[in-house]
């Protein structure tokens, strides 16, 4: 049988890729094999043919926009640091992919590295920086070697340095690491980070543009934005522009996870149908469940449930929905999942990464967590819910910077679309899920028992009693909710939650 | 996030002190290299004894308070030395839903230390760790360099014996 080629398979069969383009194609370490995908042809065309001014009106007009969440038009973002007049300007790549479930940024800065330093070159030229900056996450430790790799083979070869194409524009890059902060991804707290300093949010305005990395204009765009500059500049906006819904141009970068038959990353032009991401590409949900929702954005987003499956992907049909794209992380949850339970993991971790700076986000946040924690436990009221809602509304509108403005989304996201589970944890002391191990209690099946003494072997308190043969009992007082005797219950799944 | 603050006695080699001057003589002058230079030191020693933090304070001409701040502030400076083998497991959104929990609890279970700590013999310490971005794996441990995916809880004590064997 002959095999079919990698774009015949359904999994990439829908795929656009655009920024991923090069991802698994080229050799990264390679900058010949770079030069013959037509590396640093952008940054040729850019210096010797275009001016500074023409290189952000093709930005503009391709329609790209920030991929790092924000979603802001990045050749607006361009022309606000050209505008400004400095003695040293600078360009910043924001390589601090925190959002967990999104690799995306990782993907591109272990496959396609030289991308990354060409665009920001081509950023350089156009607004009048000679110095650029790499913050990469020091959980990405190959990323980080393919990117010296990268600036040491572009330096040896004139492509970065004094200059360049002989144009007399000159362009260094450096590479910083981060620590394990996510609020680093937050541009003014990386600037920060970058200083030497802990990595804590500054208040807006001054705009970066005006006063960003140690106190000059600065243009911050992330690893997928840059990505897609190359090309763009190369093959002129039109073909972008040309992709995507009105007012979200080009493709977007998913990293599709969770209970999902096939997992990855997926690129794809905005304005798909998110059924044809989960159904086709994914190819469903795997082990007999159901779809319940899917996450995006991290513990910034929000979930979409089923009910929204025709939703065509892009930034404003998500925001208009209390959802967000995000950097693009994708996590497909099955019947089997808490809401509850999901909203309070993603406040965990804000909770936990919040850098205390404002209190609305500082203490805040621990306020909701404390909440949600009293619901999972059984001990929820409707007052509760109501007062979760309302914190959440304030610590929105009050925090200083993005994590602690979009920190409550996960709740309100799960109060909007799933309000009917937080009840039944308040009012009836029931997760429907069966997730909640406060809300349950692990019975047996007399009937399909058939006493073959396995759970009463492997339960750690002795909480099970039965002779051989008989149906076997738990005894509530006695049991923990460990799960070990549903999971021993193999053969004839007599253990279950009630 | 409070951190751990190890009690035991700074036993710092003249290797290890040679190591962390030269990097700084390569970057004294330089504010902004802090954070470099804390990653190299806690490369050379392991973790970053208050000892080590005031060299450093000393040779960049930065205040000790300021590094402790910064050492306090992200979540990859250790204040107490890790077990020679450290497992990270992962507690990212893709493996929290696909039973991320349930690994962390029999890796506790096993080893019989929270996350943060050490065992008394110094072999393992255990932490739970953001998003490694190998998501289509999930749920994912690393023991020090070496990545675990696809994990179910039966497979950790095989996978832990492996190297307290070794």
């Amino acid at each position: 049988m002959a095999v079919k080629p990698l774009t015949d398979t359904e999994f990439y069969k829908k795929q656009t890729r655009l920024a991923l383009r090069n991802c698994g194609v080229i050799d990264p370490e390679s900058i010949e094999e770079y030069f013959a995908v037509d590396g640093y042809q952008a940054l040729a065309k850019a210096l010797t043919q275009l001016t500074p001014e023409q290189v952000i009106q093709i930005m503009k007009d391709s329609g790209l926009r920030g991929r790092g969440g924000g979603g802001f038009p990045t050749g607006l973002k361009w022309s606000f640091t050209a505008a400004n007049t400095a003695d040293q300007k600078y360009v910043v790549c924001n390589a601090d992919e925190g959002d967990p479930g999104a690799f995306m940024d990782r993907s591109v800065l272990e496959g396609d590295p030289h991308a990354i330093v060409e665009a920001m070159a081509i950023c350089g030229y156009a607004t009048g920086a000679a110095v650029g900056y790499i913050y990469v996450r020091a959980e990405y430790p190959i990323a980080v070697k393919r990117l010296e790799i990268a600036i040491a083979a572009a330096k040896a070869r004139g492509l970065l340095g004094k200059n360049i194409f002989g144009s007399g524009f000159d362009f260094e890059l450096h590479i910083r690491l981060g620590a394990g902060a996510f609020v680093c991804g937050e541009e003014t707290a990386l600037m920060t980070s970058i200083e030497g300093n802990r990595g804590e949010p500054r208040p807006r305005p001054p705009y970066p543009a005006v006063k960003g990395l140690f106190g000059k204009p600065t243009t911050e765009n992330n690893v997928e934005t840059f990505a897609n500059v190359p090309q763009i500049i190369l093959r002129g906006a039109e073909p972008f522009a040309a992709m995507g819904t009105e007012k979200s141009k080009g493709s977007k970068v998913f990293a599709l996870g969770g209970n999902i038959k096939n997992t990855g990353l997926v690129e794809i032009p905005m304005g798909t149908k998110l059924r044809e991401v989960i159904e086709e590409i994914g190819g469903g949900i795997p082990n007999g469940h159901t779809f319940k929702a899917v996450q995006t954005g991290g513990p910034s987003g929000g979930c979409i449930p089923a009910a929204y499956m025709d939703i065509e992907i892009d930034y404003d049909n998500l925001s208009a929905i209390g959802c967000m794209i995000g950097s693009g992380g994708m996590i497909v949850m099955d019947d089997s999942k808490c809401m509850v339970d999901i909203a309070r993991f993603f406040l965990d971790f804000t909770v936990d990464e919040s850098c205390g700076k404002c209190s609305p986000c500082r203490i805040g946040t621990k306020r909701m967590l404390e909440i949600l924690d009293k619901i999972i436990a059984g001990n929820g009221t409707l007052e509760d819910v109501d007062k979760l809602e309302e914190l959440a509304y304030h610590i929105k509108e009050n925090s200083l910077c993005g994590l602690g403005q979009t920190a409550p989304n996960p709740v309100l996201a799960t109060l909007r679309f799933f309000r009917d589970e937080y009840i039944a944890h308040v009012t009836e002391h029931r997760c429907p899920a069966g997730v909640c191990k406060a809300m349950l209690t692990y019975k047996i099946d007399p009937e399909k028992c058939i006493g073959c003494t396995l759970c009463a072997r492997v339960c750690p308190t002795g909480a099970i009693n039965g002779t051989v043969k008989q149906p076997h009992v738990i005894d509530p007082e006695k049991c923990i909710k460990c799960g070990a005797c549903e999971t021993a219950c193999k053969k004839v799944h007599a253990v279950y939650r009630a | 996030m409070l951190k751990k603050i190890s009690k035991l006695p700074f036993k710092g080699t003249p290797e290890q002190e040679a190591g962390l001057k030269a990097v700084i003589a390569e970057c004294a002058g330089n504010k902004s290299l802090l954070m470099h230079v804390m990653q190299q030191a806690q490369g050379i020693y392991g973790y970053l004894p208050f000892e080590v933090q005031a060299m450093i304070a000393d040779g960049m001409d930065i205040p000790l308070e300021h590094i402790y701040g910064v050492s306090t502030f992200y979540a990859q400076f250790a204040l107490a030395p890790k077990g020679k083998y450290n497992i990270s497991v992962c507690l990212g959104t893709a493996c929290y839903v696909k039973g991320a929990q349930a690994v962390l609890d029999k890796v506790q279970a096993i080893l019989g230390i929270g996350s943060g700590e050490c065992t008394d013999d110094g072999q393992f310490s255990m932490e739970a760790c953001r998003c490694i971005g190998a998501c289509g794996l999930a749920p994912v441990m690393m023991i020090n360099d070496d990545v675990y995916g696809n994990l179910v809880p039966d497979q950790i004590p095989g996978i832990i014996e492996k190297y307290r064997t070794a």
